[in-house]
């Protein structure tokens, strides 16, 4: 079994809305090993969400620790969380978020942006990510003008071009049609059995879950369920 | 379905409506054209009190004779013969003493310093009698006393008094071969004489050394007396002279000064209109574009294009036309009545006048402000009609 | 600079938004550009003065009359190398409206002082040999169609000839102009000699208008200025000297504080403008706010962000400044040839600095507080709000 990558103590998440205190995740530990695949599950409210965001460095936790390819990532200032983001962690959302102005090639290229990389370095880090995801011929898309598998296929490359430590899914299928959906989720399998990424996914998709290796299911803000596929 | 105008008036109250929720974008076009509006009001209320000070100075049954040839009083130059002349012409009415009421005067400057200032300014001395005030009924002396004749004494108009130092009563003023005491201040209902001193023309014009009249004016029995006045005058083969109604004399000396701050407020405003209008479409389309699904929907009910397009200009207009109101306004508040003298090149002195703003003016600013609206809700307003609804209610 | 692509790309989100809004902004630049210009003009006429000239008028204004006389006691004094007496002739050319000033002028003593002033020599000898000869400026030899060799009539407005009549006929007998195109405006002028004046007007023989000195070291100007008074005080005719510039400088403030004038429009102007585009901007960044929380996501810190949006609103106003400036050389010289006096208009390289230095004040003002906006951004609140 290859060490824990993720590791989570204690950690719980609250808001305040005028007087009340709501919290969203109770204390909660949770161990992800590098390579695995974990689709993370539950009704809505459940704070799957939430813990997505923690383990990527998206909010803070409001107490414990968050511990992420050996960095104690709850400790950062939220500068230094920034640029820890931008070497560890791709992010892939439901509705693709790229940057409708720029073309394919260059929403992939956006990470590398702050890398001290040349041009023609980016370009060839660009090249190689769209090709893995199969959009080599669409480079000079806009997203406007790509289907929606095709949108989140471009997004996927841009989460994986800058070789993060994890990629965090927050429901990558749920705007897209069955056969797309497969589609891409054979795609981030692939990105797990072959290139040995470590994913970590949100999914409301039964179906979904059976692509992960692990599948993790919460209820208000508890775990409740881990197991492992075969 | 309601009528077109009720469907204009219903749709146009919901916009106008819904103007609060929009206010930033809304007061983009308010703060612009105000802006625009208060400059333009400002600059041609210059112009105007400008025009005004010199037009309301004289009556038509005053005449002003010059030496022919001349264009200004400053320039001309009548020999004591040429003003018995014009004493002697027929037309020229008597005064209380029986004798023609007809003065020759001296026009000169001499430099004085604004109030706050060192530099020295242009400021119009006129040789004068104390018979002035009946030739000119609508000067008089509100403090101190007339000059006494043949005595360097000097009486300063109020608008001179106001705008230069040392022109109060007991001051001492250069005005030729050492200083003269100010004994007085008189007002000519803000005409252009109340930016003059006036002395005695006999002490002038020892202390300058001249012989000559500049000027004569002269009292006519009635307006229509001037016609042969002025022919009597002009073809008399001693003299060289010309006469002119005062008003027109006047009203000529304004004519460049006049021209230029009206061509300046008329460009800035073009200039600065245009930059608006572009601020107004910017405003407009995005007014448009945010509630293209609300317009969608009301042309999928059944209103009518027409309605539709109605109601996107009114808008614009109700917006446009409130910053032409407000820019007036802040024109009016900040400018109405500010008095400023400059130097009128073409009498080479110094005229103080108020900034005017007149109602015609506020009125012109509007009626700028609501083309400037007109515009830029029309193109807006046609895209909102073009629109297909299908595609209009599936954006959001 | 790598987020160049970025920025350029992100001004495009809304084409006709952007567009107008340059429009408006480069609209005002065009405005800033001429009115600085004019304020320029009317300014360097009082800058660029001689130094080492002296103008004499009469104590109490310079409309009065100084007998001849004082030329030689002014030239005798030490320090003093040439004076040149002048008059102003008053006349206009056809029309009223056609105003140029006209001087009558010792003709020797005045071009010996003023350098400034160039034309080919012989034109000049015959200034100096022909009695009833007058050279113009180039500017209003173009503007009326002058050339050498005409006769040019122009009417007295101030000084009829001796038996009365009022039109003086001048031999055209040199067109001049000016070492740097720049003083155009400042002699934009006829010139006549000044003993042919004086001898053929009816009154005032035996007198100038005013006379101009050229000091050897203009360090002794004013001590020079203060001894000519000193010579004339207490006589009949007392003098008023000073040096040219400080004499322009003060006429220029009788037109009343034109600086003044026009910055207060051009403030009135940038308010709008800031306005304008103030809101713009807002919408902007508002409709971006997804937008920028991906990149927060993808690792783009608070203060990148920040310069992102602050770059996006500098590039906009940087072009349209430059724009607008572009716009105001093009319209300035047909401008300049309708204004009598101001056709040395041009824009100079202090205006474009001012310029350059207003919008970037401008972007800062109008992009920082959505930039700050944008910066502080949550990027969970904000990917929720999709």
């Amino acid at each position: 079994m290859s060490e824990a990558i993720v590791s989570l103590r204690g950690v719980t998440k609250n808001y305040t809305r005028g007087k009340q205190k709501i919290e969203v995740l109770q204390p909660l530990d949770l161990q992800i090993s590098q390579g695995d695949f974990l689709a993370l599950m539950g009704p809505s409210g459940s704070g799957k969400t939430t813990l997505l965001n923690l383990i990527g460095g998206l909010d803070q936790p409001s107490s414990g620790e968050v511990n992420v390819g050996g960095q104690r990532i709850d400790q950062l200032s939220s500068r230094a969380l920034a640029q820890w983001r931008s070497h560890h962690v791709g992010f892939v959302f439901q509705f693709y978020n790229l940057l409708g102005v720029l073309s394919a090639e260059k929403n992939v290229e956006l990470p590398l942006l702050l890398t001290s990389l040349s041009k023609a370095q980016r370009a060839k880090h660009v090249a190689t990510a769209l090709e893995i995801v199969g959009l080599g011929d669409r480079a000079k898309h806009k997203p406007s003008e790509l289907s929606g598998g095709q949108a989140q296929r471009v997004a996927i490359a841009r989460a994986l071009v800058a070789d993060p430590t994890l990629l965090v899914c927050d429901e990558p299928t749920g705007d897209l049609d069955r056969k797309t959906a497969d589609e891409i989720l054979g795609l981030l399998q692939t990105l797990n059995r072959e290139h040995g990424k470590t994913i970590v996914m949100v999914t409301h998709d039964p179906k979904a879950a059976e692509y992960a290796t692990h599948q993790l299911h919460m209820d208000k803000g508890r775990l409740i369920e881990q197991s492992a596929n075969a | 379905m309601a009528s077109s105008l009720q469907q204009v008036i219903s749709v146009t109250a919901m916009n106008i409506r819904s103007i609060p929720s929009r206010l930033g974008t809304s007061l983009v076009i308010v703060v612009g054209i105000a802006g625009v509006v208060g400059v333009m009001v400002a600059l041609l209320s210059m112009a105007k009190g400008f025009e005004l000070t010199l037009a309301s100075t004289g009556r038509d049954d005053r005449a002003i004779i010059m030496r022919g040839g001349s264009n200004d009083e400053l320039s001309s130059v009548l020999v004591r013969e040429q003003a018995q002349v014009v004493l002697d012409a027929p037309g020229v009415a008597k005064g209380s003493d029986g004798k023609p009421l007809a003065i020759g005067e001296l026009f000169m400057i001499t430099d004085v310093a604004k109030r706050g200032a060192t530099s020295p300014n242009n400021v119009v001395v006129r040789g004068t009698t104390a018979r002035v005030f009946e030739l000119r009924p609508e000067a008089k002396i509100v403090e101190g006393r007339m000059f006494t004749p043949g005595v360097r004494e000097v009486v300063a108009g109020r608008s001179a008094q106001r705008q230069f130092a040392g022109l109060n009563i007991g001051d001492k003023v250069d005005v030729r071969d050492g200083p003269w005491t100010v004994v007085g201040v008189f007002e000519s209902k803000g005409d252009v004489h109340e930016s003059e001193i006036w002395v005695d023309v006999d002490a002038l014009m020892t202390a300058s050394r001249r012989g000559a009249y500049n000027t004569v004016t002269a009292q006519l029995t009635s307006a229509d007396a001037f016609q042969g006045f002025k022919d009597a005058l002009t073809s008399d083969p001693r003299v060289t002279i010309q006469a002119q109604r005062e008003p027109e004399y006047y009203a000529s000396r304004s004519e460049t000064l006049n021209k230029m701050i009206t061509v300046l407020g008329y460009s800035v405003a073009i200039i600065m209109g245009i930059g608006a209008l572009f601020g107004a479409l910017n405003t407009m389309y995005a007014a448009v574009a945010t509630r293209s699904v609300e317009i969608a929907t009301l042309r999928a009910i059944g209103f009518g294009n027409g309605p539709v397009v109605i109601s996107v200009i009114l808008e614009s207009l109700v917006l446009a036309a409130a910053g032409g109101i407000i820019g007036g306004a802040v024109a009016y508040l900040f400018f109405n009545g500010y008095t400023v003298s400059t130097l009128n090149m073409q009498t080479f002195s110094q005229v103080a006048f108020q900034f005017r703003v007149t109602p015609d003016l506020l009125w012109k600013g509007v009626i700028w402000a609501c083309s400037i609206g007109l515009i830029g809700g029309l193109f807006p307003s046609i895209r909102a009609a073009r629109v297909p609804i299908v595609d209009a209610l599936r954006s959001s | 600079m790598k987020y160049f692509p970025l920025i350029w790309a992100a001004l495009g989100r809304r084409k006709p938004r952007t567009i107008l809004t340059g429009l408006s902004i480069a609209i005002a630049f065009l405005l800033y550009g001429m009115l600085n210009a004019v304020n320029v003009a009317f300014n360097y006429g009082a800058e660029m003065s001689g130094v080492d000239r002296l103008v004499t008028t009469g104590r109490y204004s310079i409309t009065q009359i100084l007998p001849y006389g004082h030329a030689h006691q002014i030239r005798s004094l030490p320090g003093v190398t040439s004076v040149a007496a002048s008059d102003w002739f008053g006349g206009y050319y056809q029309d009223q409206r056609n105003f140029f000033p006209q001087f009558a002028v010792e003709q020797e003593e005045y071009l010996g002082m003023y350098p400034e002033i160039v034309l080919p020599e012989q034109e000049k000898q015959a200034f100096f040999t022909t009695r009833t000869g007058a050279l113009v400026a180039k500017t209003l030899a173009d503007r009326y169609h002058w050339k050498v060799g005409d006769k040019i009539p122009m009417q007295a407005g101030i000084w009829p000839l001796k038996g009365g009549g009022n039109v003086w006929t001048f031999d055209l007998v040199g067109i001049f102009d000016t070492a740097n195109p720049k003083d155009r405006g400042q002699y934009e002028m006829m010139l006549i000699r000044h003993d042919y004046f004086d001898e053929a007007r009816q009154f005032g023989t035996g007198t100038a208008g005013w006379y101009v000195s050229k000091v050897k070291h203009p360090s002794e100007a004013g001590t020079l200025a203060k001894l000519i008074d000193n010579t004339f005080a207490n006589s009949p005719n007392e003098t008023r000297t000073d040096t040219e510039k400080a004499f322009n400088q003060s006429f220029m403030k009788q037109l009343g504080d034109i600086g003044l004038i026009i910055s207060s429009i051009l403030g009135a102007v940038f308010f709008t403008l800031l306005f304008l585009t103030g809101n713009t901007m807002m919408q902007s960044v508002r409709e971006r706010i997804p937008e920028l929380a991906v990149l927060k996501t993808l690792g783009y810190t608070d203060p990148l962000i920040l310069a992102l949006v602050l770059g996006e609103a500098l590039l906009l106003t940087l072009i349209s400044a430059l724009l607008g400036l572009a716009m105001a050389t093009m319209v300035l010289p047909s401008l300049a040839s309708q204004l009598p006096g101001l056709s040395g208009l041009t824009i100079t390289l202090p205006t474009i600095y001012g310029a350059l230095g207003v919008a970037v004040l401008l972007s800062f003002i109008v992009g920082l507080p959505p930039a700050l906006r944008a910066m502080r951004l949550n990027i969970v609140d904000a990917l929720m709000g999709h």
